[in-house]
């Protein structure tokens, strides 16, 4: 029996684990351990949660579209309704429960003060179509934020419609791609490094452009010889992520640039790892041309279901003139909201590739960012990197000792730490066991087979806003669960064993998906 | 009838001009459960090293790249109702495509099934 330091009992031992006598609960349930049936098996058709008012008689024009069947959808009521959402929700795991350590994903806390600065109703009650003499306040918030994201990023134009970090890469792309064809170069091919985020060759894929790899070397970073030993009048761009996602900094990055400039192409940076340079590095110092700014991950804005995210992408001056419509231009009478191209007006944008989207962008998101950047301050800021960067280390000294740490001996890491599976292989096990034993331990698990370039791939991202209590609550659990694994490791072939669900067989939910909700 | 190997883990069963292509079983083994591999069709055109098909397992999505040049004469069909065979028959039955070599010379430079397995033990 374990407890905390004024002797309170924290922890049942094996022989006091919850069993009810005589087996099993009418309902499932384990007392607040909910079995929640489906929406469907839940309502009922003949029922309505709400009072519609009758349709009056109409001129029908589907024809033969028109439903004859019912469409059974459930009636609940809203009480049902809202207990069964939130009876799911505590099936979940998210930022406000616990440290989320997902490699990549920067899931930091979301602070409170965002949220309050974007219910502010001259915030949160407009409209994107109100006149703009009405909305004064909220444009100049987001000329305020562009003016620091170019701040921070030593960048001359930003792009702030874009709607997410893949958004951003398509924005940064086809604004290289309309650069390309404003002077009439047809180059065609983007290297992406093995050590790139996966949506960038997706994205450049997607502009139409075709997508070489170049190989990471064996300290994990871009294998430089290797990338300027393929650049030539065919490479439009290379599309590289700093840091790269093994968590390492780039040190080659300026040099990197110059090769890819002097050979005529453009450089795209992956700003999804941006938490761990910003106020440390700016992007437009290396010659980056084109980055997008996740901030829904640097700055703090919510994710991962609580989103929507939002990725501003900054831009070189060579770039500057194709960014995208609208935005917001400080005028002698006030803000305006520029949203059609007329070459008079603007010479710096008049080359714009068009519109990404139907308004300006995550108003919301503006808000929570700005509101983050100025309870930082440039200080604040500089310290975030800092922290983010400190935490990651500390997993990774604390752990490197028993888990395959595949770069360690090249010196630290940035702002996640990334581990192999290496160590489990004499006993048989693999990532995907660990990562379901740590789910036992009530963590949601880290990234797991990705980057592809180790084997079997964790990587962990504790963010800066983890204290040290809670980096060393999930230290103890990933060293307790890798010395139990190798000690007894039949234990953990079939992990979870206390979550709501046992093991998902998730290949045959691939290979055979079921997607209704009645047995066929 | 000839089998070559590449270091990419693709196989190669030569008879003939016909050469059938699939991934080794070290490669299945790498991949974990196969759910989906996207063959190429009859009458398209591969180059040696040059991608040909993807195979998708539980874990990740991979380039399958053709070991010689050729035209794709036959692709296995069965792999659509079936990717387990990649699994449980990689070297058999979970073949990917059949190819007509377009240069018989390219084979040269592709190893043996000695040399493979002396290539595994160094990985």
């Amino acid at each position: 029996m374990s407890m905390n330091n004024i002797g309170r009992v924290t922890r049942l031992s094996g022989d006091q684990l919850p069993e009810l006598p005589g087996g099993v609960t009418f309902t499932g349930n384990r007392a607040l351990m909910l079995e929640e049936p489906l929406l469907f098996e839940l309502g009922s058709t003949d029922r309505c949660g709400v009072d519609l008012q009758s349709v009056p008689e109409a001129m029908d024009r589907l024809g033969d579209l028109a439903r004859t069947a019912p469409i059974d959808l459930p009636g609940l009521s809203e009480p049902e309704t809202v207990r069964h959402y939130t009876r799911l929700s505590r099936q979940n795991y998210a930022i406000d429960l616990g440290i989320f350590p997902l490699g990549s994903c920067t899931m930091k806390h979301n602070p409170r003060l965002n949220e309050k600065m974007a219910r502010l109703p001259g915030f949160a009650d407009i409209h994107p179509l109100q006149p703009q003499a009405t909305v004064q306040g909220a444009l100049e918030l987001i000329d305020r934020l562009a003016y620091w994201l170019m701040t921070l990023t030593g960048m001359p134009a930003v792009a702030m419609s874009p709607k997410a970090g893949a958004h951003g890469e398509l924005c940064g792309m086809l604004a290289i791609r309309a650069a390309l064809d404003a002077r009439g170069d047809s180059r065609k091919v983007v290297l992406v490094p093995e050590s790139a985020h996966g949506t960038n060759p997706a994205t450049a894929a997607f502009c139409g452009f075709t997508v070489e790899n170049i190989p990471a070397n064996a300290r994990g970073r871009v294998d430089v010889d290797a990338l300027k030993a393929r650049l030539g009048p065919d490479v439009a761009a290379v599309m590289i992520t700093n840091p790269n996602t093994c968590g390492l900094f780039e040190p080659d990055l300026v040099d990197i640039c110059a090769a890819v400039h002097a050979a005529g192409g453009f450089v795209y940076c992956d700003g999804a790892n941006f938490n761990a340079n910003v106020g440390r590095v700016r992007p437009g110092d290396l010659g980056i041309d084109a980055m997008h700014i996740n901030l829904h991950k640097t700055f703090s804005t919510p994710h991962g279901g609580g989103g929507p995210g939002s990725g501003p992408v900054v831009f070189s001056e060579a770039l500057a003139p194709f960014a995208p419509l609208p935005f917001v231009r400080k005028t002698r009478e006030g803000f305006e909201l520029v949203e059609e191209m007329q070459a008079r007006e603007s010479a710096d944008h008049n080359h714009s590739f068009g519109r990404m989207v139907a308004f300006h962008g995550q108003m919301g998101m503006f808000v929570r960012a700005l509101a983050y950047m100025m309870s930082h301050g440039a200080d604040g800021l500089r310290q975030v990197a800092e922290d983010a960067v400190l935490n990651a280390n500390y997993m990774l000294a604390s752990l490197k000792d028993i888990y395959t740490a595949p770069f360690a001996e090249t010196g630290p890491c940035m702002h996640e730490a990334l581990f192999a599976d290496d160590f489990l292989g004499p006993v048989g096990l693999t990532t995907l066991d660990l990562a379901k034993a740590l789910i036992d331990e009530g963590f949601h698990p880290m990234t797991v087979y990705f980057p592809l370039v180790v084997h079997g791939a964790m990587l962990v991202e504790p963010t800066e806003t983890e204290s040290k209590a809670s980096l060393d609550q999930l230290i103890g659990a990933m060293r307790s669960v890798a010395e139990r694994m190798l000690a007894s490791p039949n234990d953990f072939r079939t992990s979870p064993h206390l979550a709501p669900r046992r093991r998902l067989d998730e290949t045959a939910a691939a290979r055979k998906p079921v997607l209704g909700y009645k047995a066929a | 009838m000839t089998t070559y190997f590449t270091k990419e883990h693709e196989w190669l069963r030569v008879e003939g001009d016909i050469a059938t292509v699939g991934i080794t079983d070290y490669a299945q083994a790498q991949l974990g459960d196969v759910v989906f591999a996207d063959v190429p069709e009859a009458g398209r055109t591969v180059s040696k090293g040059g991608e040909a098909a993807v195979v998708e397992s539980v874990k990740a999505a991979s380039d399958v790249y053709s070991p010689a040049s050729g035209e794709v004469v036959e692709a296995n069909a069965a792999l659509a109702d079936e990717p387990a065979l990649v699994n449980t028959d990689p070297q058999g039955s979970g073949w990917f495509f059949k190819l007509k070599l377009s240069d018989v010379s390219e084979l040269d430079g592709l190893m043996d099934e000695a040399a493979y397995t002396a290539f595994l033990a160094t990985l």
